[in-house]
């Protein structure tokens, strides 16, 4: 508190005088869930961060849970793959997503809410039951590969999640901008390229990040529709913490992972200037 | 190309993705409507997977502990983040950054991450696993939307009515629960729901400090993913489809009206 009204008195400008009425300012109403904060989300991190460098037996301090990470070749494979999958889930969404896009924002479909409510509504539908939908249509299309099952059930699941930024994005663009690109005699292919994918960059970038990471890191879709060969990374850190010996290595995986995403998320905020397109329908 | 096909293309490109995207889920609905084992087999129509359902215990069980863990996580939540946001909104310079940064850990961080952090946690402290740190974990992961729901809400207040009811003679929880809460109430309620249906799909955190107390999505993870299909849960699928896909429908529909009245 002593500190808070050091800021106050450096800043004259702002009527910061009146906040604090009768003891308790604003932003004072904040500390409950701020304290709860700290007490339940971030020293529970720190508590994985300890598991993460300490050894399972003994109790004491070591780097040996990192290490065993990358000194597994299949483990390393493992994560490999999920990188593989989570890129291919994520080009084949943005492939699909963004012609769909750019078709539900012309003025054939004339921005019909309703059809676009109609591709963003499987979001808010559990996973779990979508996943086993594919299953049921796989079955009977009978495809057994378990890579191409598990892709073919990422894409699906993500899907909504590349076209809700992309549309967002390509609805709200200024028609100016392509019309005079057309005037100035480009055709309809440079349109696209030169102007209407770099003004969509920022839809693109958010979409990219809500299903690659997810991708990455999700463990039921390879569980429902795949088998031990298409363990994802999220399907090695759920298992590394089915028995209570493997907190440790599993710790540091998460670890890893947690580091993986704080690295896309600044990057994609450096990216789009923090602009990400994520509202928009519903 | 003429302007009549090339907004036929454009509608058939639609209708596919849409027809993809439906085509799974209609087909599970369909076969709910038939009793056999197997995956995609038809041996006539019969209601008895619904009859099976509705006499199944443990399913019973977990709905009824789904709804009590999302309503009162989301009651929670509501509170908690709505004094947060207002909290936030009032904030400057680092502070409101840090305490952004802070409400976005559980958005941005991986599910499963979130959930064995919970999970460790509560071992640390010696809390059993059950409904006490189901609450916990729910409302803490749920909060964050709230506030995102509560601060455009905010952004439009008259900064004035606050200091106006001080000013009255109100302490400043009065001059809150009176003068700001009832402005917010729209933004409260849609976090609200929005809060309660996260924790009602919330499987990954759920798994991992649920103890021996059952969700519907631990209920059906554990079904698609261990326990080998049951066909009853076709028809559970059936029904979530249906209730979700109604509600949304009623949802999205009231609100365009309501903003189309707005507009005009």
């Amino acid at each position: 508190m002593n500190n808070d009204s050091a800021v106050v008195a450096a800043q004259p400008i702002e009527p910061q005088k009146k906040r604090k009425i009768r003891g308790i300012k604003r932003s004072a109403f904040a500390l409950p869930y701020l304290a709860l904060s700290i007490v339940f989300v971030i020293v529970p991190l720190f508590i994985m961060l300890y598991y993460a460098f300490t050894d399972g037996v003994t109790g004491s301090f070591t780097g040996e849970n990192f290490v065993h990470f990358f000194s597994r070749p299949n483990i390393m494979a493992v994560m490999g793959k999920s990188f593989l999958v989570a890129l291919l889930t994520t080009v084949f969404c943005l492939l699909l997503a963004y012609p769909l896009a750019l078709a539900l924002s012309s003025s054939a479909l004339n921005k019909k809410f309703i059809i676009v409510m109609l591709f963003v509504l499987p979001m808010w539908i559990n996973s779990l039951l979508r996943t086993y939908a594919v299953k049921i249509v796989l079955y009977m299309l009978d495809i057994t590969n378990a890579w191409v099952a598990v892709t073919i059930g990422m894409v699906y699941d993500f899907f909504p999640f590349m076209l809700l930024p992309l549309y967002s994005v390509v609805s709200g663009m200024d028609k100016s901008l392509i019309e005079a690109s057309q005037d100035l005699g480009a055709s309809p292919l440079k349109t696209l390229v030169k102007v209407r994918i770099p003004l969509s960059l920022p839809g693109i970038i958010s979409g990219v990040l809500m299903v690659f990471m997810p991708t990455v890191s999700t463990f039921a879709i390879s569980d429902v529709l795949g088998d031990t060969s298409t363990y994802m990374f999220g399907n090695i850190i759920n298992q590394w913490f089915a028995n209570s010996g493997g907190w440790n290595i599993g710790s540091a995986y998460s670890f890893l992972l947690l580091i993986l995403i704080a690295a896309t998320v600044l990057l994609a905020n450096k990216l789009t200037k923090g602009k990400t397109e994520i509202g928009g329908v519903l | 190309m003429s302007r009549n096909v090339k907004s036929g293309l454009i509608w058939a490109f639609v209708g596919i993705m849409l027809a993809v995207m439906y085509i799974p889920i209609i087909i599970l609905i369909i076969y709910s409507f038939t009793g056999a084992k197997a995956l995609g087999v038809w041996s006539g129509f019969s209601f008895e997977l619904y009859a099976d359902l509705f006499t199944n215990e443990s399913i019973i069980e977990a709905f009824k502990n789904s709804i009590v863990l999302a309503f009162v996580s989301s009651l929670l939540a509501t509170i908690l983040g709505t004094t947060a946001a207002v909290g936030i909104f009032y904030m400057r310079k680092w502070k409101k950054t840090s305490a952004n940064f802070i409400a976005n850990i559980t958005m941005e961080n991986a599910e499963i991450v979130t959930g064995v952090t919970f999970m460790m946690f509560f071992l640390v402290l010696r809390m059993p696993y059950g409904w006490v740190t189901l609450i916990i974990a729910h409302t803490m992961i749920t909060t964050p939307y709230v506030i995102l729901s509560v601060t455009p809400k905010l952004s439009q207040l008259n900064p004035n009515l606050y200091e106006a009811g001080l000013d009255l003679g109100a302490s400043p929880i009065k001059s809150m629960f009176t003068v700001i809460v009832p402005q917010l109430i729209p933004g409260m309620l849609s976090g609200f729901v929005m809060a309660f249906a996260l924790s009602f799909d919330d499987f990954i955190v759920s798994k991992f400090v649920n103890g021996s107390v059952e969700t519907i999505p631990v209920y059906l993870y554990n079904a698609l993913a261990k326990r080998g299909v049951d066909p009853t849960l076709r028809a559970l699928s059936s029904i979530m489809f249906v209730a979700v896909l109604a509600v949304l429908i009623a949802l999205n529909v009231v609100s365009a009206r309501r903003k189309k009245v707005v507009v005009k």
